[in-house]
This record gives C-alpha cells, structure tokens and sequence, in this order.
C-alpha cells in the first residue's frame, strides 16, 4: 500500500519536473531560424522564399510589445534566433550585453544600405543590427469628418482640437510617442530633467484629455476605416492601410516634430542557429527581399534599390514615402537619462490616475 | 513504532504534492516578489541584484512634486480608490442580478436545473478577452445598442458608452456573475423548501418569507459569491484596458505598466504586494463580519 503511494507520489513529482524542465529549455530542430516579431510584421511570402532559397525552415512568434520582448530575453527564455527590436531596445540589449556581435557592416549586402543607416544610436559601427524598417509618429484624419474638410500640419489640432472635434481624438497608448508629441509641441526638449517642464507637458495632456475619446495601440486601423473617430495619433504605415480601404484619408507629419523610429533585425546571444540567422540578416538587406518586407508592413525600409520592387500605392503614398520637403520636422530617437524617464512616468501616471 | 511511523509516512506521502505545489507555485514567488520588491531598480528592466532600497514603498506613498516639494503621492491612491470602488459596484450589481437568478434556478425542476447551470457556465468556453471585444461591439458609438436605439427614435445622437467607467463596470459584472450565482444558487439548493412552506402556512407574506427564511439561509453562498467577484475584480487588467479605452488605471494595469513600459520592476513587485495585502484585509474583515453577524443571528 505504502508503495503505491510512495510510486505514485515519485510520478508525481516526475512529471512536475517535466513539465518545468519543458520551460526551461526548448529544442531547435537543425536546419530551422526561429524569429520573433511583432505581430503582421513580417511578410509570409518571404518566408517560403527563405526557405526555397536555403533549405532552411522559419517559424514565427509574436510578442505584443518591445517590452515583452525584453522581458522574455531578460528572463533568458526564448531560444530565438533573430529579434525586431526598436531602437530603445536596442540600445538595453546591447549595454546588456544580450546580442550576438554578427558584424552586420562586413556583411556583404551592407553596402545596400542608405546612408542614415548605417550607423544608429546604440548600435554605431553596426555590430549587432541591420535596420528593418522605419517609420514616423504622426496623425491621420478623414477630411469628410473635420470642419472645413482640413486640418493644419500642427499638433495643435490633437492637443487643443477644434469645438466640433472635443471628444472625438484617439491617442496612441504609447507612453513615449504621447510624451514625445507633448513635447514637440510645448518646444520643451524631450530628454528634459527640469520637473517644471515636465509639469508643462502634464499641463497640456491634462488639458487635452477630456477632448480624447480614447487611449489605444490597437484597432487603429479599423477605428479610422469605420470612421469611429475623425482624427487619430497613428503610425504612418497604419495609414497607409486605412488609406488603402479609404482613399483621401490624410496623414499629416506635425510641423512642431515628427518622432521617426527605426527597428532593426538583430541576433540574441544565445540563438541555436546563428550560421542561419547570419545568412538571413545579410539577405534582408537585398533590395529585393525589403522591397517584398515594405508590400507588406506598408513601412518604409532602408535599402537602396528597393524601390523598383516596391508596390505602386506604397510609392505614391506620401505617408510612406516621406516627401524631402518633411526632412525637417523628423525626430530622431534619443537616449533620454534615467532622470528624465522618471518624469515622464510620473506624467504619465498622473495622466491615468 | 513500526505501527506509529508507518500512517505517518502515509501522510507526509499523501500532503507532500500538495505542500510542494504551494511552495512552488505560491509561497517561492511571493517570497520572490518581496525580495524584488526591496531590490535597486534597473531603469533598463529587471532589478540591480544586492542592492537594497525601500525607494519602492516610499514612491507608494510619498513623491517628489513636480515642482521639488515632498507630499502625500495622490495618484496612485485615486487608481487604488478607483479600483476598490469599480470592484464594490461590481459586486453589488452581480448580488442584485445574481441573487434572482440563482433563486429562480434553484426552484426550477431537476432537469431544468442541470440546462441553467450549464447555461449559466457557458461563457467560460469563450476567452475572456473575445468577451470583453464582444461589449466592444456592443457599445460602441455605431454598435448594437446605440444602432437600435437611434434607429427606435429614443436619441438622435449616439450615447457615449464606450471608454467610460461605466463601460468598465458593466464589462466586469458580465465577466464576473457566474462566481455571483454559482455559489448563491449551490446554497439555496439545500435548503429545504418545507421550511419555506411551513413560512407560507404561518401566514408570511412572500416577501416575508423571502427575507425571514430565504435570505439569511442564502447568506453563506451570498458572502462567498461576493469574495468570488471582489477579489478578481480588484486585480483585473483586461478589461479597464479594452472598455476604459485606456483612459483610467485600475491596479492591474498600474503594475502591469511598472513592469512594461516604466521599467521600474522593484516598485512593481511591490504593488503587488499592496494588492495582495488589501485582499487580505478584505478577506479577514468579511470573515470577522459574518462570523459575529452568524453568532449574533443565533
């Protein structure tokens, strides 16, 4: 009797220890690239082409946000071979000492790149990343919906609206695309350590929120098609696809400021198949292949000669396609310190209580 | 001593997967999660390891002004009043809904019973969050409920449903009333309706009857259906994220935040904790009050 017990208890135990080993480690099959990406960020015809070209299998996960990305590096699971992280992220992984040094500018399609990317904050001598692709923060309108059918190129019109549009703003969820844009338009510098500035920028989002209808990274897209609200703070390649079923939808690039971002393809330290996460590095930067990337993401890349490949809309749109006349209202990321980060949690929290 | 060790081999067999399953699952991660609690703070992510501080515990409840001056930190007590108040209205809305139901279940016939349960436990095969995108749907500016109403002539102009607290509050009911009727309902099924009968033959009126003998016999599955929904009420992320549209924090969302994108895990860690703790003391509180309100009943 006791024995019974004592072996059902040792099965027990043995298969909690299966279970949790089963987290602990999982297996890569040889001959397979496992990536890790946002979600509808990655074309699904590059996947077979990939495999046609080298053999080698692909699969993909999801994460929801940069920080589940990190989180899940940090917690040392995962076993993946190539990451999309932004540049903030970048910048953690890297200090942390978390990628892989892959040499990306000896690789041989380096030379595709244009030249604002081959060296990024974070990452300058490109060691450890090739940029993926980039886009801008700005926001869309539907001219049927807002008085007088325009809207100026400000921010003014997100963050003191007009009367007949109180109430009807969508924001993005973003803590730093909201504090960014805030800043812009206060002429405040966004790495600000002065707590009286940042009082400035609670002022104005403070001011602004009875006028949002809502906070939200998802549904962009389908809210402006829907024509939920007339304005909204979007990503330019979200834009793009609402433009795509609502043709004179228009994205504006704020005079005041224009956060421009950058993901970029890069190796975790410990990735299973780094021999094939290289050749897939080296072979995203062909014009070809990030043309095929942009058709689908409608986000802008950074090789040259992609632009023979790219789909006709994409090259038309200027949401995508920045006009040169915009090169100066584009921001570029910056490393803020610990400092100003705190404050601009704090804003952020006193926005939300 | 053969005879005495052997039933006592018995038992630490017998407790010893439940007592390492606690320890695995519940008390390594809490002692974890105070641990993190008092570590430095990585502004990258993740904490400086050995490196003490209660700067977690002093942000809770103090903060540096804007302005440089030290006071009382106010936000983060409106999010947790916030939270205790929407988990309240929760909670009463479900016991005012629940209650009937549960009542009207429990008096149906045998077979009848088994298809209300059943019918009751029914939204648990979908995903909370497919739920909670449904109330979306429902809500929404041009969704069904505004749709009808400005199609009968009741309003002209769509009611603002959606992204509001209310819109946070109806969504918790819906996805909590199960926990609400479940426990009522199992407690008014073993009461003996002879009693209630016996109420009837006494001259009550029904609604006496309801009160004097349904009521107070209905009182344990009552306080266990409200500890059902308080609790996960209080710690809910999902649904003041979806419905609230993001305009308003509740604690769930607030520690998910300090993990995400303010990348202060320590302060985090110790949220939790405060969350943890103000479930406790509403757990003790309730138990204390039934235990003295059943003693005063007898």
């Amino acid at each position: 009797m006791s024995n019974q017990y004592k072996r059902k208890t040792i099965k027990l135990l043995a298969t909690t220890a299966l279970i949790l080993g089963g987290f602990a480690g999982s297996a890569s099959a040889e001959g397979e690239l496992r990536l890790y990406n946002w979600s509808n960020y990655f074309a699904p015809a590059l996947i077979e082409k990939f495999e046609k070209e080298t053999g080698t299998k692909i699969t993909v996960d999801n994460y929801a946000s940069e920080d589940d990305l990190l989180a899940k590096l940090q917690a040392g699971g995962g076993g993946y071979d190539v990451i999309f992280p932004g540049t903030t992220t970048l910048g953690i992984m890297v200090d942390k000492g978390m990628l892989a040094k892959i040499d990306v500018s000896q690789m041989e399609n380096f030379k595709n790149l244009l030249p604002a990317f081959t060296s990024i904050a974070g990452d300058e001598k490109r060691e450890y990343s090739a940029p993926y692709m980039w886009g801008t923060t700005g926001f869309t309108y539907d001219p049927a919906m807002v008085p007088g059918g325009k809207l100026e190129e400000s921010w003014k019109e997100i963050f003191e609206p007009q009367e007949e549009l109180k109430g009807k703003i969508a924001m993005l969820n973003e803590m730093s695309d909201v504090w960014n844009a805030a800043a812009y338009y206060t002429g405040i510098d966004k790495c600000t350590e002065d707590p009286a500035e940042a009082q400035k920028i609670l002022d104005v989002l403070m001011a602004q929120k009875p006028f949002v209808k809502l906070y939200s990274n998802d549904g962009t897209i389908d809210r402006m098609v829907a024509g939920e609200v007339p304005v909204h703070m979007q990503w330019n390649g979200a834009a793009h696809r609402v433009k795509a079923k609502k043709a004179d939808v228009v994205y504006v690039y704020p005079k005041e400021g224009t956060t421009f971002w950058t993901d970029v393809i890069a190796v975790p330290k410990d990735a299973p198949n780094m021999e094939a996460a290289k050749v897939f590095v080296n072979w995203m930067m062909s014009p070809e292949v990030a043309a095929e990337a942009s058709n689908y993401t409608g986000y802008s890349n950074a090789v040259n000669g992609s632009g023979a490949f790219l789909k006709e809309d994409l090259k038309a749109d200027p949401a995508v396609n920045t006009p040169a006349e915009y090169d100066e209202r584009l921001r570029a990321f910056k490393a803020c310190s610990p400092a100003s980060k705190d404050l601009r949690e704090k804003v952020w929290t006193k926005l939300k209580s | 001593m053969r005879a005495s060790t052997r039933p006592l081999m018995f038992r630490i067999l017998l407790i010893g997967p439940a007592a390492l399953a606690i320890c695995i699952f519940m008390v390594i991660p809490l002692m974890l999660m105070a641990w993190i609690s008092i570590q430095g703070r990585d502004y990258s992510g993740g904490v400086i390891w050995g490196q003490f501080s209660f700067d977690a515990y002093t942000r809770l409840f103090f903060e540096r002004e804007l302005d440089g001056t030290i006071a009382l930190n106010l936000s983060y007590f409106k999010i947790i009043l916030r939270s205790i108040w929407l988990s309240a209205l929760t909670m009463t809305i479900s016991l005012i809904v629940g209650f009937p139901v549960a009542l009207f279940m429990a008096t149906r016939s045998q077979r009848w019973r088994a298809v209300l349960i059943f019918m009751v436990t029914l939204p648990f095969w979908t995903n909370l969050l497919v739920r909670n995108y449904a109330w979306i749907l429902l809500l929404r500016d041009h969704g069904t409920i505004n749709n009808t109403l400005l199609w009968l002539g009741v309003i002209s102009e769509p009611l603002p449903l959606l992204h509001t607290q209310l819109a946070v509050a109806i969504g918790l009911t819906y996805s909590f009333m199960p926990f609400m009727v479940l426990p009522i309902y199992s407690s008014l099924e073993k009461i003996d309706f002879r009693l209630v009968e016996a109420s009837f033959d006494l001259y009550a009126s029904r609604w006496h009857t309801l009160k004097r003998v349904i009521f107070p016999l209905a009182v344990p599955g009552m306080v266990a259906g409200c500890i059902l929904v308080f609790v996960p009420s209080l710690g809910s992320y999902v649904t003041p994220e979806l419905l609230g549209g993001g305009k308003t924090l509740m604690i769930g969302n607030l520690i998910g935040l300090q993990f995400g994108a303010a990348r202060n895990w320590p302060f985090g860690a110790a949220l939790g904790l405060f969350l943890l703790l103000l479930v406790m003391i509403a757990l003790t509180s309730y138990a204390r009050s039934y235990r003295t309100n059943a003693q005063v009943g007898k």
